[in-house]
């Protein structure tokens, strides 16, 4: 079967950016979004034909087929060292297809009423189709370098949007940050690359994977810390996936990520681009699991403690992109639980498909929220639980999507993320019980925090608004309803026959251990949220009072953002960069200073020969005329 | 060939020509006299070429051609510096040497 068309994907995003970018200022700007929602609109098209065309395949011994879609060569340094574009397709690659073309086809079409009348609005849709390139084509990966390349390209796109408003110092400041904290991160990314293809030989995902393969067997003995080679470059790609994926502890930049425009926070801090770093680990999960258990333990805690972590936080925050945010970082944390707790094959691979699975229906999920808290800015005109309250009445579309997604995420029965997070904690409970409790915890603490959103937004007492809040245009709406269909019904796909971890599909059943407790922490987390928050009270206050040292703590994040700055200033700008500035203005502008007040006191001093005084010219010049003549006669007699 | 007077005559009376010049040249303050003197150093040069041409090749005429080239060039040379003469006086209202060090560094 030919899936050479698939290299259209993501090319069409990148046509439209290039035209759009290049058009700006010259085109209306309807014009502009509709060129930008068209090309993604075909993309999806294409996408969801691959859907289709890839799991109807002829699956060969039972597995779904690895298929190089097209390839080429593109920086050819040697014939074992050669950097390659191309597009690989598997069934997670197809998924994210699905995934991420789905979400910015809707991001797109709400954009054309979400940010109608904003300057630079042709602006946001080339940036918007330079990210879904880049996503795309990072998904499409077919080796580890061309995935770095397009995981850097993620990185900007997300740093220009996120700094869309470049007029406010605090979306610059919220751009800068995201920037620097992920390219941090992806140092280790590049450190994980070198070690781990210095080991192997090779950056190809399918070498690279293949159980079977040579490369699976390298670099297994103990290098360093009693770890081997495999062990520590998977630990380092880590790394970079977790920067990019917001893991504690870097973190820090995804809810600053909030100054951006609403369907960009959607789009990219919440379904696409955050769980690029699930995606990277799942790529290579057949590496971890068989070759580096250690760092897949590792991914487990990690995943664990940002959950837990961030679900504390949202359950404080005010700003409702925030604890949205938040929200994003515990449930990415879930589907890192879900790949760390998980082994290789059949149906040790639970944890594997839960966590692709979860990464589908969070995106759908998470982006119907945020593009529900967008309308509800876009009738507010605020950020702030506290300006808002009983909007159910004015916005019925928004209020019911709103809350299909809040029971979604929520984990409640026949939903979809009922059917993923119980998939995640089956696994988990197999595998480490402490992370499972943890993970149980946290879900009634997403019932409670999501719940405490909506109650306060959407009933709690009325504040005294401007002017009367409206419903969202439909081009705002349309999305919200269509994301709340998929909330609903893509948890009924069965995707323990598509997505697995060695590619053959296996049984899946609902485990009433683990549902059913599950379900009830969900629903007493709504409970809380329905005694506190449904009517205007004092009790959230005397509750935050009650625990006011550690929901201090938790307010302000855990300080964390105090500890970076605390790191940064007194250690790394005070002892490293201190004295390196000193060495650059004293050692090496010394040098160079000195060179320049050489030549000008040279100068100074042999200036006044040029005095003006055209006699002492004519003087020299024939005095030394004269020498000349006398040199020469005495060489003339002295031979 | 001029009867009964040696070369050697000559190229005395060109050497003091010469000289005269230089020391003009070197001395004298106003640019007139200093263009002056450069038109004595010149003629110096003149009597030089057509003594050498008449008292060592009486059969050619290459000197004194290029005397005529010389006297030329000297009253091309003799309107360029009265020009620039004139300029540096309605400039300066001084044809003096010494004031006239704007050239300078």
């Amino acid at each position: 079967m030919n899936f050479t068309y698939t290299v259209l994907i993501p090319l069409i995003p990148l046509f439209t950016f290039l035209f759009l970018g290049l058009a700006s200022g010259r085109i209306k700007p309807q014009l502009g979004g509709l060129i930008g929602t068209t090309g993604l609109f075909i993309s999806w098209i294409l996408s969801l034909m691959t859907v289709f065309k890839y799991f109807s395949l002829e699956k060969v011994d039972g597995a779904y087929q690895q298929i190089i879609g097209y390839n080429m060569v593109w920086l050819n340094f040697s014939d074992k060292l050669h950097i390659d574009m191309g597009v690989f397709i598997d069934p997670i690659s197809v998924m994210m297809l699905f995934v991420v073309t789905t979400v910015s086809f809707l991001v797109h079409v709400y954009s054309l009423g979400y940010m109608k009348g904003e300057t630079g609005f042709v602006r946001f849709y080339s940036f918007l189709s330079l990210f879904s390139f880049s996503m795309l084509g990072l998904v499409l990966a077919t080796n580890i370098f061309q995935m770095y390349m397009f995981w850097e390209l993620v990185g900007v796109s997300s740093f220009l949007l996120i700094g869309f408003y470049y007029q406010k110092p605090s979306a610059v400041a919220a751009s800068k940050k995201a920037f620097i904290v992920t390219r941090f991160a992806d140092l280790g990314f590049l450190i994980g690359i070198l070690l781990l293809s210095f080991n192997t030989g090779t950056f190809d995902f399918l070498e690279l994977t293949n159980p079977q393969g040579a490369a699976m067997q390298t670099g297994s003995g103990a290098w360093l810390l009693g770890l081997s080679t495999m062990t520590w470059s998977l630990i380092f790609v880590f790394m970079g996936g977790a920067g990019k994926s917001a893991m504690f502890p870097l973190h820090i930049w995804l809810p600053d990520a909030m100054e951006g425009p609403t369907p960009v926070s959607a789009l990219i801090h919440a379904a696409t681009m955050v769980v690029a770093g699930v995606y990277l680990v799942a790529r290579l999960f057949p590496v971890y699991a068989l070759s580096a258990p250690v760092g897949l333990e590792i991914v487990a805690w990690v995943g664990a403690t940002s959950s837990l972590f961030a679900a504390i936080i949202a359950t404080t925050q005010f700003d409702i992109k925030r604890v949205l945010a938040y929200s994003t970082m515990s449930q990415i944390g879930y589907m890192m639980v879900g790949l760390g707790v998980s082994g290789y094959g059949g149906h040790d691979g639970l944890g594997y498909m839960a966590s692709m699975f979860h990464l589908t229906t969070h995106a759908m999920f998470k982006a119907l929220l945020f593009l529900g808290a967008g309308s509800i800015i876009h009738a507010v005109h605020s950020n702030v639980m506290n300006e808002m309250g009983g909007l159910r009445k004015y916005m019925p579309i928004t209020h019911i999507t709103f809350l299909i997604a809040c029971l979604t995420i929520a984990g409640i029965p026949g939903l979809s993320g009922f059917f993923s997070k119980d998939e995640i904690l089956a696994a988990a409970y197999h595998h480490n019980k402490a992370i499972f409790f943890i993970q149980m915890f946290v879900a009634g603490l997403t019932a409670f925090y999501m719940f405490r959103l909506y109650f306060r937004v959407f009933w709690n007492k009325e504040p005294h608004y401007h002017h009367t809040p409206h419903e969202s245009p439909l081009t705002m709406t349309i999305p919200l309803m269509m994301l709340a269909f998929a909330s609903i019904f893509i948890g009924y796909i069965p995707f323990s026959d598509y997505i697995s971890s060695d590619f053959k599909p296996f049984e899946t059943h609902i485990e009433g251990i683990i549902a059913i407790p599950s379900v009830l922490v969900g629903l007493i987390g709504i409970a809380i949220a329905w005694v506190m928050y449904k009517k205007d009270s004092d009790l959230p206050d005397r509750v935050s009072h009650g625990f006011r040292f550690f929901h201090r703590w938790a307010f302000n994040k855990f300080y964390i953002d105090e500890v970076y700055l605390f790191i940064t200033h007194k250690f790394v700008f005070n002892r490293i960069s201190t004295p390196i500035a000193w060495f650059d203005r004293h050692v090496i502008d010394a040098t160079m200073d000195g060179i320049g007040w050489i030549t000008v006191s040279t100068s100074r001093l042999i200036k006044p020969l040029q005095s003006g005084q055209l006699q002492k010219y004519g003087f020299v010049f024939l005095s030394g005329v004269i020498i000349m003549a006398l040199v020469l006669l005495y060489a003339a007699f002295a031979a | 060939m001029i009867e009964g007077i040696p070369l050697h005559l000559i190229l005395v009376v060109a050497t003091v020509m010469f000289f005269t010049g230089i020391y003009g040249f070197l001395t004298r303050r106003n640019l007139i006299t200093i263009l002056m003197s450069i038109e004595l150093i010149l003629n110096s040069v003149n009597i030089n070429f057509v003594a050498f041409n008449r008292y060592l090749y009486p059969q050619h005429l290459q000197g004194q051609f290029f005397s005529i080239f010389i006297i030329a060039i000297a009253a091309c040379e003799a309107a360029v510096a009265i020009a620039i003469i004139i300029n540096i006086y309605r400039r300066f209202t001084t044809i003096n040497v010494e004031d006239v060090s704007e050239m300078k560094y």
